[in-house]
C-alpha cells in the first residue's frame, strides 16, 4: 500500500553554515575570498588604531594634578587638565557665587528640550511656546542680572558650554523667522522684493562666516551713528543670526518648491488671502518637508559657533584653547590633544543627538502621523 | 440683503485703489526699496561721517604701495618691497591652493568612504558610517585646532626630525621632500608627454566610435597608460634621463633645499579634506542609491560584469544626482578655508585681515576686498560645476 501522509512533514532547521551566528558572519563577513580580505584588513586597521587609543586615553592618562607637570609624557592623555578647566568649561568666567544662576537655566532648557521630544507630554504645545517666548527672557534676565536684586554681569565673563549654547539658540531662534519671511520673498510674485531677497541671500551665502563675524567686531562701530554701539557678544550675534537666516531661508524655500501648485491656486480659488493661505496651506505642508534638513541646518550653525572663539569670545572650544595657552598647562601634544578631544565629544554628543532625533522624527512623518508638524 | 452686500463691495472698491492687487504689489515694491534704499543711505552716511570724523584715508590707493612685510608661503615671487596688490595675489593663491587640495582630497576620501558604507561586508559598511558620524559631526575649527597644535606642533624639532628614507623629513616646522631639478634635454621628455597624451585622447574618441558603430569594446585605459609610460620611458632614455632630485639638507636649525611644505597648510588640507569627506560621503551613497535596483538587475541580465555594470551602469546615473549636492559641498570647502586665519595659514582671511588691515588702516575697502574674492570664488566653482553638471545630465536623451 502507498504511503499517505496524513499531516506535512516539520520543516527542516536551516544549515548550521547558513543560520545563526555563524551564518550571519559568512554571509556579511567572509562571503568571497575578496570580503574575507577586505574583513581582515578592516580588523587589522581597527586594532591599530583602537588598541593605541585605549591604552593613550584610559590606562596610561594622569586623571588628577594641578599643572602640565602632573602629565609629563606623551604616552597618555592628560585629563587632569580637563578636570582643572572643568568648572570654565561648563559656565565659563561667571561669578563663583552666582553659578546657581546657569545651573537654573540649564535645567530649565534640558527639561524643556526633554518635555518637547517627548511626544506624549501633556500641554506640550504650551511647553514650546515657553521654550520659545518666555525661556530667551528668563535666559536673558537670569543670565545678564541687574534686576530682581540679581547682580549684573557681564557679557566678558560669559564663556564655556553656556556661551555656546547662548549663541547657538539666539542664531537658531533668530534665523528661522528671518529666513521664513526671506525664502517668503524670494517665491513672491512682486519682482523687487523677489530681487532683494535673492540679493540678500545669495550675498551672506557667498561669503565666509568668519570674515561676517570679523566685521561685525571690527567694524560695525563705522556703521552706526558716533556713540551707538552695541555689546560685543550682542553684535556676534546679530550676525550670526542674519548669516544663518541665508542658510535657513534656502531650506524653506526647498520646501515651498515642493508644494504642488495646486495647492496655491486652490486656497486662491477660495478666496484665501496671502498671509492666510501661507499660514493654513503652504507652510504647514512645507515646513513639514523640510524638517530633515532643518535639523541639519541647526547642526551646522551649532557647529560654527566655535567661530566665535576667532573674534576673541570664549565658548567652549575658546576657553580649552585659553587653558592651553596657561603658562601652567604648556607641556607637549597630548594635552592639547586631550582638550580638543573632550570638547569634540561634548559638541559631538549634542550634534549627533540632533541628528538621531531628526532621523526619528523622519520616520515618524513618513508613517503619516504628523508627528514632525506637531512637534514645531 | 445679497444685493446690499455686492453694493458694500463695490462702494468700498470705488475709492480705495487697496483692493486691486496691481496697486497693492506696486505699493509693497516701492515701500520695500523705499525701505532699502534708506536704509543703505543711513549705513553709507554713517560710513562716510565716521570715516571723515576719525580721518580715515579712503580708496584703493594703497594696492599700489610697498608692503613691507612677508609671507611665510608664496608661490609667486613676492618679498617685503612688494605692493600690497601682489601681497593680495600671494594670498588669494595660497586661498585657491589649499581649496583645490583639499576638494581633491575630500573628493577622493568621500568617494572611497561613499562606496564603503554601501558595501556588503558588514564591518566595512560600519567602519565607513563610524568615519561619517565621527567627523561630521564635530566642528570643523575644533578639527583644524587638533591637527594643528596636538598633532603638527607637537612633531618633533628639526634636528629630530623623523625620516622616511632618507629623503623625506618632518619635523613641527613642516614637510621637507626632494624637489626635481630639470636638466638640458627635458624638453624631449615634455614633448613626447605631450605626444602620448594626444595619442591616447585621439584613441579614446577612435575606441568610442568604433563601440558605437560595432559594439566591440577596446581596452583604451590600459593601452593608453601603456604608450604614455612607454613613450616617457624612451624618450628620458634618449635624454640620458635629465633630472635629478635636490634632496634637502639639515643647515643651521631647519632643512634647507628640495621642496617644503608649511605646517599649517598640512593641517588645513588635511583638517578640511577628512571633515568635507564625511559630506561628500552621504552625498555620493544618496547618489548610489538613487540608481534604482532594477538597473543593476537589468545589467546583470544583460551579462555585464560586476565592474562593468558599475561604470557603464551606475555610475553615470549616479553622477547626475551626485553633481548639484557636491558642487555645493566644495563651494561650503572654499568658504570654510578662511578658518585657516585661526591657525595663521596665510590665506586671503589672514593676510588682508590681518597685516594688510592693520598697517593701512582702511577696513572698508579691505574688508570689501576680502568679501569679493570670496564671492567672485563662489561664483566660479558655481559656474564651473553648473557647465559640468548640464555636460553629464546631456547622457539623458
Amino acid at each position: 500500500m502507498a504511503f499517505v501522509a496524513s499531516r506535512p512533514e516539520p520543516t527542516l532547521p536551516a544549515p548550521v553554515a547558513a543560520a545563526g551566528v555563524l551564518g550571519w558572519l559568512r554571509q556579511n563577513l567572509f562571503s568571497s575570498p575578496i570580503n574575507t580580505l577586505v574583513t581582515i584588513i578592516v580588523l587589522y586597521a581597527i586594532y591599530r588604531i583602537v588598541d593605541p587609543l585605549i591604552s593613550w586615553a584610559f590606562i596610561n592618562a594622569v586623571w588628577t594634578g594641578t599643572s602640565a607637570d602632573a602629565c609629563p609624557d606623551g604616552h597618555g592623555a592628560c585629563w587632569a587638565f580637563v578636570r582643572a578647566r572643568f568648572r570654565q568649561i561648563v559656565y565659563g568666567d561667571y561669578p563663583l557665587d552666582q553659578l546657581w544662576r546657569i545651573n537654573v537655566l540649564y535645567a530649565i532648557f534640558a527639561g524643556g528640550l526633554v518635555a518637547l521630544m517627548y511626544p506624549r507630554t501633556p500641554g506640550r504645545k504650551w511647553v514650546g511656546l515657553f521654550m520659545l517666548t518666555g525661556f530667551p527672557v528668563v535666559a536673558f534676565l537670569l543670565l545678564v542680572g541687574g534686576v530682581f536684586g540679581l547682580r549684573f554681569v557681564g557679557t566678558n565673563n560669559w564663556g564655556g558650554l553656556m556661551l555656546t549654547l547662548v549663541v547657538a539658540v539666539t542664531a537658531i531662534v533668530g534665523s528661522i523667522p528671518l529666513g521664513l519671511i526671506l525664502a517668503l520673498g524670494r517665491r513672491s510674485e512682486m519682482k523687487a522684493i523677489r530681487s532683494v531677497s535673492t540679493a540678500f541671500i545669495e550675498l551672506w551665502r557667498g561669503v565666509p562666516l568668519i570674515a561676517v563675524l570679523f566685521m561685525a567686531s571690527a567694524l560695525f562701530p563705522l556703521f552706526t551713528p558716533e556713540g551707538v554701539n552695541f555689546d560685543k557678544l550682542v553684535r556676534t550675534l546679530l550676525a550670526f543670526a542674519i548669516f544663518s537666516s541665508a542658510f535657513m531661508a534656502e531650506v524653506f524655500r526647498g520646501g515651498l518648491q515642493a508644494i504642488p501648485r495646486g495647492q496655491y491656486e486652490a486656497a486662491k480659488s477660495l478666496g484665501i488671502g496671502y498671509w492666510k493661505m501661507m499660514g493654513y496651506v503652504i507652510l504647514p505642508q512645507a515646513i513639514r518637508h523640510v524638517i530633515p534638513a532643518l535639523v541639519n541646518t541647526c547642526i551646522g550653525i551649532f557647529k560654527e559657533t566655535t567661530l566665535v572663539l576667532v573674534i576673541g569670545l570664549t565658548d567652549l572650544l575658546g576657553v580649552i584653547q585659553l587653558g592651553l595657552s596657561d603658562t601652567d598647562w604648556i607641556g607637549g601634544g597630548h594635552i592639547y590633544a586631550s582638550g580638543y578631544l573632550f570638547a569634540g565629544l561634548a559638541f559631538w554628543a549634542f550634534t549627533f543627538g540632533m541628528s538621531r532625533y531628526s532621523i526619528h522624527l523622519e520616520r515618524h512623518s513618513v508613517s503619516g502621523k504628523n508627528q514632525a508638524l506637531q512637534t514645531l | 440683503m445679497a444685493v446690499e452686500t455686492t453694493d458694500d463691495r463695490v462702494r468700498n472698491t470705488s475709492f480705495v485703489f487697496w483692493s486691486s492687487s496691481k496697486y497693492r504689489t506696486k505699493f509693497y515694491e516701492v515701500l520695500v526699496l523705499g525701505l532699502l534704499f534708506a536704509s543703505l543711505y543711513w549705513i553709507i552716511n554713517n560710513v562716510v561721517t565716521n570715516l571723515n570724523r576719525l580721518g580715515i584715508r579712503t580708496g584703493f590707493g594703497f594696492l599700489k604701495q610697498e608692503a613691507g612685510f612677508d609671507i611665510g608661503q608664496t608661490l609667486v615671487t613676492y618679498n617685503e618691497a612688494s605692493s600690497y596688490g601682489s601681497a593680495v595675489l600671494v594670498a588669494l593663491l595660497n586661498t585657491v591652493l589649499m581649496s583645490l587640495l583639499a576638494i581633491v582630497f575630500a573628493t577622493i576620501i568621500g568617494f572611497v568612504v561613499g562606496v564603503s558604507r554601501l558595501s556588503s561586508n558588514w564591518l566595512l559598511s560600519r567602519a565607513a558610517t563610524a568615519y561619517v558620524e565621527i567627523f561630521r559631526n564635530m566642528p570643523l575649527l575644533l578639527q583644524i585646532f587638533f591637527w594643528y597644535f596636538a598633532v603638527l606642533r607637537a612633531l618633533p624639532v628639526p634636528r629630530q626630525s623623523i625620516a622616511f628614507f632618507d629623503t623625506i623629513y618632518i619635523n613641527n616646522r613642516g614637510i621637507y621632500a626632494p624637489s626635481p631639478v630639470f636638466e638640458p634635454g627635458f624638453g624631449i621628455v615634455i614633448a613626447a608627454l605631450v605626444m602620448a597624451l594626444g595619442v591616447a585622447i585621439a584613441l579614446r574618441r577612435w575606441a568610442r566610435v568604433r563601440q558605437s558603430r560595432t559594439g566591440q569594446p577596446f581596452p583604451v585605459l590600459v593601452t593608453s597608460l601603456i604608450i604614455i609610460i612607454g613613450l616617457l620611458l624612451v624618450s628620458a632614455a634618449v635624454a640620458g634621463f635629465p633630472l635629478s632630485w635636490q634632496v634637502p639638507a639639515l643647515k643651521g636649525f631647519n632643512y634647507t633645499g628640495g621642496f617644503s611644505v608649511i605646517p599649517e597648510l598640512v593641517a588645513m588640507v588635511v583638517a578640511l579634506s577628512i571633515y568635507h569627506a564625511s559630506f561628500v560621503a552621504e552625498i555620493v551613497r544618496g547618489g548610489v542609491l538613487s540608481v534604482r535596483r532594477g538597473q543593476v538587475e537589468a545589467a546583470r541580465a544583460m551579462g555585464l560584469r560586476p565592474g562593468q555594470i558599475m561604470r557603464e551602469v551606475i555610475v553615470p546615473q549616479a553622477l547626475r544626482v551626485i553633481i548639484p549636492p557636491l558642487s555645493n559641498q566644495y563651494l561650503n570647502l572654499a568658504k570654510s578655508s578662511a578658518l585657516a586665519a585661526a591657525i595663521a595659514y596665510p590665506d586671503l582671511m589672514h593676510v588682508l585681515g590681518g597685516a594688510v588691515l592693520a598697517q593701512t588702516g582702511q577696513p572698508i575697502e579691505v574688508m570689501t576686498i576680502v568679501m569679493g574674492t570670496y564671492l567672485a570664488i563662489s561664483l566660479l566653482i558655481a559656474l564651473f560645476m553648473n557647465w559640468y553638471n548640464r555636460r553629464s545630465s546631456l547622457v539623458e536623451r
